[in-house]
């Protein structure tokens, strides 16, 4: 029974390792860059599928690294939620790879090994966030994250490096603050591992300090998702980096940075401090994701690229989560949590369906998709699911995590959240519903078609990025129609804290 | 007066450690000049090496090597030792300061030979055109 009690140590430490070996490896030849990153990545994912399905019967269980027993060693626990999100990593990041390895091979010919060990270790990286049960050791681990994400950004042309420079910036902004916070936290409780500054926190006369402690971490976390007022590095970042970096990064560093703020709200400072003590904070941070989606999804309104649109849609999204978490009640946290998984699915989609238009026309913006879905039919239909799981239609998953955080709104009587979640699926409509008419009521310039799409019999993008990308648009439906036993796991997850 | 200045004096690692972390991001956002930028950064994180290190103080503590024969007869006295922890988690942290650092500094590499230049309103002008 207890023989793969440390199974999520390999899960994260195959990607780890096998990123030295892959950049020794593709030093050699580049043949060894695809088996070397699909291998430890699917590893990853039938190894999650298995710490989920131990979650599921047996609860949540943990493995102390280098047997330092807690609260003095590092802790690597999985709960269910951390175990949903790793098997979300480990998916996403599998699915992206194919893709990715499509484009590095045109965006860094002979440099792909380089590219992908940093893509490894980002996975890596973001596997240990999700698992460790240690406060500073999440630090280290955010950082590792950051400055791998730094690197990938930096890889692309043009104004990528100055876009990666003021992330760079604002990210050590965001985990200073984090760390600072995390320093107030030690002063009050003498200590680092997360469950045990829960009980001491508990038995403390703190005073003014622990709101500090919460003021540096709540800001320096935001920073790092990109909430909205603190989000000015995320468009440029995201729109400027690398195709195939863009794919891995965009629906996975935001999400686990939302999932962080969870867990430090249920498993550090307990949502009876953070939601009822403060009850000023609670309302207004309902407020500001409230504004934050609304201005979001007007600014993406007003792009005239896809990508960069896409970005701003991941801004408005991230007020979702934040709003939801915020409304302090059972159906806005599992609309929140429900959203991390359906917004890392969809965002997905939607750059891999962006990565394979761009292989075929180029450049993204507007004026180039005239009459795109005759020519690339199944790429255009994964990427119009994708739009309709973003606006929120029933079969697709989109709908069901805003339908949780609707339903939460009211149940709080949070109106102006209600408000904005409706205007956001609308201007969502607009976004989507003006790309589909571009798509399938214009012409293409006779020219410019030639040009485009004279040197290949078929017309849509390699299979390298085509599969990947129907698979994504599948799973927007599937985890859709899974809804119910999804939201039965998460909530088993967070019930015991609420 | 005296309440305030004694209260200053007495923990002046503290408003040091506040002095420059403000000085740290007053030019992470206000200068226009990258390097100064990087620097800002550095300072900023060194405020918190300092307030870190200024949590494991003690008054007339030593360092934490325990002395075997001494400590197997009569224990550990909290008093005369410090506390190593706060050092340890910054001696990670520096590591952490350094590899941003240096992944800044190479990114700023490619932004010069991009640009021709370190200064951000000039970039700025040049991407107008």
């Amino acid at each position: 029974m207890n023989s793969y009690s440390n199974l999520h140590m390999y899960v994260m430490a195959v990607p780890l390792l096998s990123a030295f070996a892959l950049n020794l490896m593709g030093r050699l030849s580049r043949y060894w860059v695809l088996p070397l990153t699909v291998g430890p990545l699917l590893f990853s994912t039938i190894g999650s599928v298995l710490v989920l399905v131990r979650v599921a019967s047996e609860g949540a269980f943990s493995y102390t690294v280098g047997n330092w027993k807690p609260p003095y060693g590092i802790e690597l626990l999985v709960d269910p939620l951390s175990s949903m999100m790793l098997l979300l990593i480990s998916v996403i990041a599998l699915i992206a790879t194919f893709s990715a390895n499509a484009w590095a091979r045109r965006e860094f010919p002979g440099r792909e090994h380089l590219f992908f060990t940093l893509y490894l270790i980002q996975v890596a990286g973001m596997m240990g966030l999700v698992l460790t049960a240690d406060a500073f050791n999440l630090y280290v681990l955010l950082e590792i994250t950051s400055i791998t994400t730094y690197g990938l950004i930096a890889m692309g042309k043009g104004r990528a490096p100055l876009a990666s420079f003021n992330y760079i910036i604002l990210g050590s902004i965001g985990a200073c603050f984090y760390l600072l916070g995390v320093g107030y936290l030690y002063m009050i409780t003498g200590s680092l591992n997360m469950a045990d500054i829960a009980r001491i926190i508990g038995t403390v006369n703190h005073g003014p300090a622990l709101a500090t402690a919460f003021a540096f971490v709540l800001v320096g976390l935001c920073i790092k998702m990109a909430f909205f007022p603190l989000h000015g590095w995320l468009p440029n970042a995201y729109s400027f980096a690398p195709t195939s970096a863009s794919m891995m990064i965009a629906p996975l560093m935001t999400k686990v940075t939302i999932y962080l703020i969870v867990r430090v709200i249920l498993s550090v400072f307990t949502p009876e401090y953070v939601f009822y003590t403060h009850q000023a904070v609670q309302s207004g941070m309902v407020w500001a994701a409230s504004a934050a989606i609304i201005c979001a999804s007007s600014l993406a309104l007003g792009q005239r690229e896809l990508r960069r649109m896409f970005s701003y849609i991941i801004v408005a999204e991230v007020g979702y989560m934040v709003g939801g978490i915020w409304l302090a009640n059972g159906q806005g946290m599992t609309g929140a949590v429900l959203h991390i998984v359906n917004d890392a699915l969809m965002t997905l989609c939607l750059f891999l369906a962006a990565a394979a238009m761009s292989s075929r026309i180029g450049s993204l913006s507007f004026d180039n998709l005239n009459g795109l879905c005759r020519k690339m039919p199944l790429t255009m239909s994964a990427f119009v699911l994708a739009g309709l799981s973003i606006i929120g239609i029933p079969p697709t998953c989109g709908f069901f995590s805003k339908w949780y955080l609707l339903m939460g709104g009211i149940e709080t009587g949070h109106w102006e959240f209600v408000a904005a979640l409706l205007f956001s699926s609308l201007a969502s409509v607009a976004l989507f519903f003006r790309i589909i008419e571009f798509g399938y009521l214009r012409d293409m310039e006779d020219k410019q078609a030639e040009i485009l799409f004279k040197a290949t019999p078929s017309n849509e993008a390699p299979m390298m990025m085509l599969a990947p990308l129907l698979v994504s648009a599948a799973s927007l439906i599937l985890v859709g129609l899974s809804s119910g036993p999804i939201v039965r796991f998460v909530r088993t997850g967070i019930l015991k804290f609420l | 007066m005296t309440d305030l200045v004694s209260g200053i004096v007495a923990k002046y690692n503290y408003w040091i450690y506040v002095i420059l972390m403000m000085i740290g991001l007053y030019a992470m956002i206000g200068k226009r000049n990258l390097v100064k930028k990087l620097l800002g950064m550095n300072i900023f994180q060194t405020a918190i090496i300092l307030f870190f290190i200024s949590m494991g103080v003690k008054r007339g503590a030593a360092i934490p090597i325990l002395d075997k024969a001494g400590t197997l007869a009569n224990g550990v006295d909290p008093v005369q030792i410090l506390n190593p922890l706060p050092h340890v988690l910054m001696l990670t942290a520096i590591v952490v300061s350094v590899s941003v650092t240096g992944v800044a500094l190479a990114v700023m590499i490619r932004i010069y030979r991009e640009y021709g230049t370190l200064e951000e309103d000039e970039i700025l002008e040049k991407l107008d055109r």
